[in-house]
């Protein structure tokens, strides 16, 4: 079991990411609890690749044991690209907030069944 | 903010510091740490500090919107430059080998553009996207 | 750090969430320097600690900061969760153990990075750099079309078409 704590660790975050992501309805909620499960994946590819005894992966002659580069590589533009994102998915929340006057979901989705349901009265009439 | 003393202070420490940091980090990211997208971010983080202190306005005159953009172009271009330059000088597209003299030198100096390039596109994205969260609040206010 | 998370769930000020994240990504950075991440460490205190919780506070400037209370009870989200992460620790221990050397990770294309044909003692950056570049030039241009998105997405538009929207 305690071989296996830093996976535990990671799908504790991964989940209460993923939790955040379903129960909440406030897109900046929503977001945030992304970027959790973002951080979750980091772990999830840093920690294989770290070897007991090792060090960080910088050549160096007095050191012979390496943990792994590869997953350092993959996650470091993993980061970029997850903030770059984030930044997306603000920008997103920030025109919603203004086409809609709220981030919250239930009440955007409350204001479109009205619209809907206007335009249906239209069709009708 | 722009009359605390403290903050004014501190500042003026701190962002030419945190501006060197990125250049170490930038440059010296062949021995120890670091490489061009943490240089990109230290670099944006540095600037919107002296925002933070300093009010956008002030940044935005020192650092121009047109700056920007082309940073955020460039960068890319860069990159994709030194794959051609690969291709041009006989090599595959992104071998460095062919870029120096021997090998060796060409893969450092093929990583030093990249990085570089990377740098600038970090950098110009992060500031950018600043800029624009900051003065769509203004527009509102 | 699993109280951070914690927190983050229950708050629903959204100012002391995202300042809680911060908090968080440097907790997960001083993790990754454990775990001799240096490079990632170093990018995930920058980004964020600093770039990702400045963007939110700006984003937050514009939105409204406290979250509505949830409609409805939170318990099937709760039960998929749990039951996802029940799914996850059981498929977990088949994965090696932490810090096993023999694991299939450290076996395939590491030893050739290892061997420094590039002659840079940073082997991130040499992978980074040079045997994945095209993965890199991807991955920049992804960043390059972020920004470009939220250019489109935010720029202030004209007045003559803010109008034509508005009408529209």
């Amino acid at each position: 079991m305690l071989a296996h704590f830093s996976n535990i660790i990671t799908v504790f975050l991964m989940v209460a990411g993923l939790f955040i992501i379903i129960a909440r309805g406030n897109l900046i909620k929503k977001l945030i609890g992304l970027s959790l499960f973002q951080t979750s994946v980091y772990l999830l590819y840093i920690t294989p690749g770290k070897l007991i005894g090792g060090t960080a992966p910088i050549i160096s002659p007095q050191y012979t044991v390496y943990s792994n580069p590869l997953p350092h590589v993959l996650i470091l533009t993993a980061i970029v690209v997850g903030v770059a994102t984030l930044a997306l998915g603000l920008a997103l929340a920030v025109r919603i907030r203004e086409a809609y006057g709220s981030i919250e979901e239930d009440e955007i989705l409350e204001r479109d069944r009205g619209v809907e349901a206007e335009e249906a009265k239209e069709a009708r009439s | 903010m722009r009359n605390d003393l403290v903050l004014r202070v501190i500042g003026r420490l701190m962002i030419p510091s945190i501006l060197l940091f990125a250049l170490y980090v930038q440059f010296h990211g062949d021995f120890g740490p670091g490489g061009g997208f943490q240089a990109g971010v230290i670099v944006a983080a540095g600037i919107v500090f002296y925002a933070l202190i300093y009010g956008v306005t002030a940044t935005r005159r020192l650092v121009p919107d047109s700056v920007v953009e082309t940073m955020v172009a460039a960068g890319v271009l860069i990159y994709a430059g030194v794959g051609l330059a690969g291709l041009l000088l006989g090599g595959h597209y992104l071998d460095y080998s062919v870029l120096g003299h021997d090998p060796v030198h060409g893969q450092h100096r093929g990583i030093f553009w990249v990085e570089v390039g990377v740098a600038t596109t970090v950098c110009g994205v992060m500031l950018k996207i600043f800029y624009m969260f900051t003065s769509r609040g203004n527009s509102e206010d | 750090m699993a109280i951070s998370v914690l927190a983050i769930v229950v708050t629903r000020n959204l100012f002391s969430v995202i300042v809680l994240s911060g908090a968080y990504s440097f907790l997960m950075a001083t993790v990754l320097v454990a775990l001799d991440a240096v490079d990632v460490a170093m990018t995930e205190a920058a980004v964020g600690a600093g770039i990702s919780t400045v963007l939110l506070l700006g984003a937050l400037h514009l939105c409204k900061s406290l979250e509505a209370k949830p409609a409805h009870k939170p318990w099937l989200p709760l039960a998929v969760s749990v039951a996802t992460g029940a799914l996850l620790v059981y498929g977990a221990l088949g994965l090696p153990d932490f810090g096993d050397p023999d694991a299939p990770i450290h076996k395939n294309v590491v030893p050739r990075y290892m061997k420094n044909e590039v002659e840079v003692p940073n082997v991130v950056t040499a992978v980074l750099a040079s045997f994945r570049g095209y993965d890199t030039l991807g991955e920049t241009t992804v960043v390059f079309t972020a920004g470009a998105g939220v250019i489109a997405l935010l720029r202030r538009r004209k007045q003559g078409s803010e109008k034509a929207s508005g009408d529209a």
